[in-house]
């Protein structure tokens, strides 16, 4: 790092060219240049960094500043701008939140958010891992690339479509029911039943995710060294042997750090998804924590109570992320948050 | 044999699975009244002809028409918001022992654990009164810092010391940005101008929340209301008793909201290994 910066000439480009190499007024760090050198030389960097960084804390920042209505009886009309009504709201400590608590609808929310997780950890989560896997067996590349192109594809359709897609193939007036309607058997409700609506929703998302799911796990197969399947051919070891001596070990690193992100967003199952879902299939299966917060605050203009649902949910996730992280330290991969 | 074959059909069912609905919906999109009532009301499988009744119908100046216009424009403009202010923040974070360049990349990186919540986000949005304006449909979700992290990535490979050699021979970083680093950078500029215009796109929500005005709704919102609510708006500028939409008109919608993104997608599909898988690694 210091070795490249140090052969970094000055910035801007009347400056004549002139090692920036500490000339030893005052050295804050060893072979570094003094401050007023350095911001010489890199004013322009910290001026390229501005316009995002007025972005994130206009609307990233701030509103997490804003959370504080969530201890709040926020009450939209006392002023003309929210900013207004938030200082002559009154400052109910943790009221919200013995709400939330305390209110059924929350824990079904809360319930119904975690075992869809689970659900798709188990039946989502290791089907790239497989295809990733299927694919790569492909050798013909035009046949490959052919069928990487397909799957990708459905990841960049919006959920609104994607409901759509499966509306008009599985649902009530859709190509399946008709199809059944003409064989004169009754079509089951695969779209409305809420018993069934777990199954729904993991079957969209594999059907949006799953092969874009793939691409991280394609690119962590083509960097396992060939020659490491060739030597446990020659020792005897079957397909299924080197796929669980060579082939998993070399997925590891990539397989670890998702479970790590897709554990920090247990709480998110995917909020467009059900917002979509929720009145055709029922609050009973279908609420989850980003559609409570929609529906108990903005649609209701209860802030508070929304609000503070919200900050649980960011609250458990950001610890959950930060556990998971330490976990995976522990027994020895690299994590998310690493200070390389 | 066994194994080969069942993988063959494997691989077949993965792909028939998205091509499938994919064609259904672009041959009902084609299809006559009488195609569509002989085939049972609903969907079309088998072509039997090639009518534009459909497409005529939505595009001849009612609601669809300027949805499309909308979304075009907050896609558009939005894109290259995003991108110009990515690509700057990137290359401004791509060398680290420049001043400032830890506590700012910290700032960056920090939104990946705090997330503001959609309570806050709505009242600030609001607040700034970019209520029923397009502005809320781009401004709040222009940077991405996962796009930025994977361009930076992308940025800090290129050879330091090509760079160099322009500051010696006295180029600023501006010019080093626009002359050197973006010409090297086509491919991550690519995936990452693909991934903003999609999510521009794609947003539903975020108009859901923002925009009540129905002069203003883009593409999704009305795809929505009329197929998952079905309700059915006005088509053309002419103010006649419109018929309700046939299955036919509500398909030719679905297209177009596909076909913007199936026209760029295989000239960006190429990079995605290379420009996103390498960047989100090394960064």
């Amino acid at each position: 790092m210091s070795a490249s910066e140090t052969t970094v000439v000055a910035g801007s480009g009347e400056q004549p060219a002139r090692p920036a190499a500490p000339s030893g007024k005052k050295p804050r760090r060893r072979s570094r240049a003094p401050l007023r050198a350095r911001l010489r030389r890199d004013w322009p960097l910290l001026l390229m960094t501005v316009p995002a960084g007025l972005l994130l804390l206009a609307f990233h920042y701030l509103p997490t500043l804003g959370n504080v209505v969530a201890f709040l009886d926020y009450n939209p009309y006392a002023g003309d701008t929210p900013l207004q009504a938030l200082f002559s709201s009154v400052w109910i400590g943790f009221g919200n939140f013995d709400l939330i608590f305390s209110d059924p609808a929350f824990w079904q929310a809360l319930e119904n958010t975690l075992t869809i997780t689970v659900f798709q950890l188990v039946f989502f989560f290791p089907l790239p891992i497989a295809m990733a896997i299927l694919v790569n067996s492909v050798l013909s590349t035009k046949a490959r690339s052919f069928i990487q192109t397909v799957v990708y594809l459905p990841h960049f359709f919006s959920w609104v479509l994607v409901v759509t897609f499966f509306v008009q193939m599985l649902g009530g007036a859709g190509l399946l029911s008709q199809e059944l309607r003409q064989a004169g058997v009754d079509p089951p409700n695969i779209m409305t039943d809420p018993d069934t609506f777990i199954v729904l929703v993991t079957a969209e998302a594999v059907w949006k995710d799953a092969g874009w799911g793939m691409i991280i796990f394609l690119a962590a197969l083509a960097t396992i060294d060939p020659n490491l399947y060739e030597q446990s051919a020659v020792d005897g070891a079957g397909r299924w042997r080197r796929l669980w001596h060579i082939t998993l070990p070399g997925l590891r690193p990539v397989i670890v750090l998702l479970l790590i992100l897709r554990l920090g967003d247990a709480l998110s199952v995917g909020f467009e998804q059900f917002i979509l879902q929720r009145d055709a299939v029922g609050r009973g299966a279908a609420e989850v924590l980003d559609t409570f917060v929609y529906y108990q605050s903005i649609a209701t203009g209860n802030y508070g109570f929304g609000a503070a649902a919200g900050l649980f949910k960011a609250v458990v996730g950001l610890v959950l992320i930060l556990v998971a992280n330490k976990v995976a330290n522990m027994i020895g991969e690299r994590g998310l948050i690493s200070r390389s | 044999m066994v194994g080969s074959f069942l993988k063959f059909l494997a691989l077949s069912v993965m792909v028939l699975v998205v091509l499938i609905p994919m064609w259904s919906v672009l041959v009902t999109s084609l299809a006559s009244r009488e195609t569509l009532a002989e085939a049972g009301g609903s969907m079309v499988f088998l072509p039997k002809e090639i009518d534009f009744t459909a497409y005529q119908t939505i595009l001849s100046g009612g609601i669809v028409t300027r949805a499309l216009w909308i979304s075009t424009l907050v896609t558009v403009a939005g894109t290259a918001i995003s991108l110009t202010f990515t690509v700057l923040a990137a290359y401004g974070l791509s060398r680290p022992g420049s001043v400032g360049h830890r506590p700012i990349l910290f700032y960056f990186l920090l939104t990946f654990l705090i997330y503001p919540g959609l309570v806050p986000t709505y009242l600030v949005v609001t607040g700034v009164g970019l209520k029923d304006s397009l502005w809320s449909l781009i401004l709040p979700t222009a940077i991405s810092v996962f796009n930025l992290v994977v361009m930076r990535g992308f940025f800090q490979n290129i050879p330091q010391d090509l760079l160099d050699s322009a500051r010696i021979d006295g180029a600023g970083e501006f010019r080093i940005l626009l002359r050197i680093v973006m010409p090297l950078s086509k491919a991550v500029i690519a995936v990452v101008g693909l991934f903003y215009a999609v999510g521009y796109w794609n947003a539903w929500f975020n108009a859901l929340l923002f925009i009540d005005n129905s002069d203003k709704f883009p593409l999704q919102i009305v795809l929505r209301s009329m197929i998952l609510l079905g309700q059915s708006p006005q088509f053309s500028g002419a103010t006649t008793g419109s018929l309700p939409p046939t299955e036919s008109i509500k398909m030719a919608v679905v297209v177009l909201t596909i076909l913007p993104i199936l026209v760029i997608y295989p000239f960006v599909q190429r990079h995605f290994i290379k420009g996103v898988i390498l960047g989100a690694i090394k960064g």
